[in-house]
């Protein structure tokens, strides 16, 4: 009776999940459709174009058909430091960012396949100004990021305050939802690679954890607040893996270096070449951690991305519901991605972190 | 290089500042408390799962000790039992036993006097046959004398009886 009223709401959760996915595949190619139709019309539909610009990263919000929020552009150049809306280079240009030039204070300034560029005034790209200028503007990832961030901060305060508040009572809510995900990281994460010191580690481990989940998922939601690829962009999972690196390093005990430095059953002479190899291998564990997620990450997206084009490719309606079915099927495995990458660089952080500190007794 | 794997230093550096300060925030008011209460609870838990083993511990040397004191009381009651029926047995056959001699003691003392009061009237009996028999004698022998006759054949038989 009650296992039959369980099987019920899991069929009745999964059925949800599905119509959720749906919506977000066939929502995305509205969306996706809206925005393309102005460039595809008369000229050739390019795929890898219209892929890689979704990919990357972009000056402007993209909200909901033709609205674009513009987002606040920051540059340093050798003359210092500008600050200025992307609408101006919409503006100069009677509507189309990609033609604009803005005249600023410093320099002339023009978004070329979305990056900013210093132009002289006959609007040719000034190669020597621009190797010169620092981008640290607020992109759409970054907004992203912030949103993301927040989120975060939302989730776990009020799950971390709920702890407080029921203080020795079973977990509920979103907390009974949060905490097996924390203890997972715990105990199946942090306690078997790294061993009883896992405790001062954890703060890191769980902010690595969900600040890659949510990000993943936030990248799969086609429209609005999310759309961006955070997590599928070289910058920030190179970060994330620096990040590994330097906690890696500085905690790596006297083990750790002198297996490192002073192999004991290696010949003197080989010493030199020992060092290459092992500094090869500091480098190559975060490298490898930095283009797994980048790769998982926006290999989905292009994935999703190519079977929404295809309808654009053979120009029919007809395609869409292929397309679509293939969208919700690579959708449902993005989800598992999100989650199993995010488990993956977490657990090698783990693992590395716990080679680093691991105690041998001789 | 592709765009796509050229780090935008504007995407890292804000990436770094975000990251470090969701460490920060999430490190003091969420992972530090949560970590905290998890392990509160767990130790919690740890505590009433060695206490409950404790008290079922506890529970069965109760449990046993009941037992043993059940059958100690019980073997005891059954003692006891038997003594008092030992010693029922015992009053009763004592009991038994005097009434007996009692009885056997009022019977001889009836014979006795029934003896003794038989003797009385024996004796009794005989003094009146007695009696009876002189009075008897008497008037047989005073029938027999009143002839002077008869009264001097006697005198003379007893004198011929009588041998000087």
């Amino acid at each position: 009776m009650y296992n039959s009223s369980i099987l019920k709401s899991k069929i009745f959760t999964l059925l949800r999940i599905c119509a959720v996915f749906l919506t977000l595949a066939a929502f995305s190619t509205s969306a996706f459709s809206q925005e393309e139709h102005a460039e595809g019309t008369g000229e050739k539909f390019e795929t890898s174009k219209v892929v890689l610009e979704h990919i990357a990263d972009s000056h402007s919000l993209h909200i909901i058909g033709h609205t674009h929020l513009p987002l606040p552009v920051i540059v340093y150049t050798s003359k210092g430091l500008e600050m200025f809306s992307s609408a101006k280079f919409a503006d100069e240009a009677g509507g189309h960012e990609e033609e604009g030039i803005y005249h600023g204070s410093n320099y002339n300034y023009k978004l070329v396949n979305d990056k900013v560029k210093i132009v002289n005034n006959a609007g040719e790209i000034d190669e020597a100004a621009t190797s010169g200028l620092y981008d640290f503007s607020i992109t759409k990832n970054v907004v992203s990021m912030w949103m993301s961030v927040i989120l975060l901060l939302i989730i776990f305060i009020s799950v971390s305050s709920s702890y407080k508040k029921r203080a020795g009572k079973a977990p509920k809510g979103l907390q009974a939802f949060v905490e097996p995900l924390i203890v997972f990281v715990r105990d199946d994460i942090a306690r078997p690679n790294i061993g009883y010191k896992h405790q001062r580690f954890m703060p890191l481990l769980l902010t690595v954890f969900f600040f890659i989940w949510i990000n993943n998922l936030i990248g799969l939601v086609p429209f609005f607040p999310g759309g961006a690829n955070l997590t599928g962009n070289i910058a920030v999972t190179l970060v994330l893996s620096v990040i590994t690196l330097i906690v890696v390093n500085l905690n790596g005990n006297k083990h750790y270096w002198s297996h490192i430095f002073i192999p004991a059953d290696v010949p003197v002479w080989i010493w030199p070449l020992w060092w290459v190899i092992e500094l090869v291998g500091i480098i190559s564990k975060p490298f490898a951690l930095m283009i797994r997620l980048f790769a998982n990450i926006t290999a989905g997206h292009i994935i999703v991305l190519s079977l929404i084009s295809l309808i654009f490719v053979f120009q029919s309606f007809a395609i869409a519901p292929v397309s679509i079915a293939f969208v919700v099927f690579m959708d449902v495995l993005e989800l598992l991605v999100a989650a199993l990458q995010a488990f993956i660089f977490t657990l090698l952080t783990a693992l590395f972190i716990g080679t680093a500190i691991e105690e041998h007794h001789h | 290089m592709n765009p796509l794997v050229t780090p935008d230093i504007g995407l890292v550096f804000w990436t770094t500042v975000s990251f470090a300060v969701l460490l920060l925030l999430l490190a003091k008011f969420a992972w530090k408390p949560i970590m905290a209460a998890l392990n509160e609870r767990e130790r919690f838990i740890e505590d009433s799962i060695t206490r409950a083993e404790a008290a079922k511990e506890e529970m069965a040397r109760l449990t046993s000790e009941n037992d043993a004191l059940l059958k100690r009381a019980r073997a005891e009651r059954d003692l006891i039992l038997q003594e008092a029926k030992k010693v029922k047995d015992q009053i009763v056959g004592e009991a038994k036993e005097s009434a007996q001699k009692e009885g056997a003691r009022m019977i001889e003392l009836a014979r006795i006097e029934i003896n003794n009061q038989k003797a009385i009237a024996m004796a009794d009996v005989k003094n009146q046959v007695a009696s009876l028999s002189l009075e008897i004698a008497e008037k047989v022998l005073r029938k027999q004398f009143e002839d002077q006759n008869q009264q001097d054949e006697l005198v003379a038989d007893l004198l011929k009886e009588v041998k000087l």
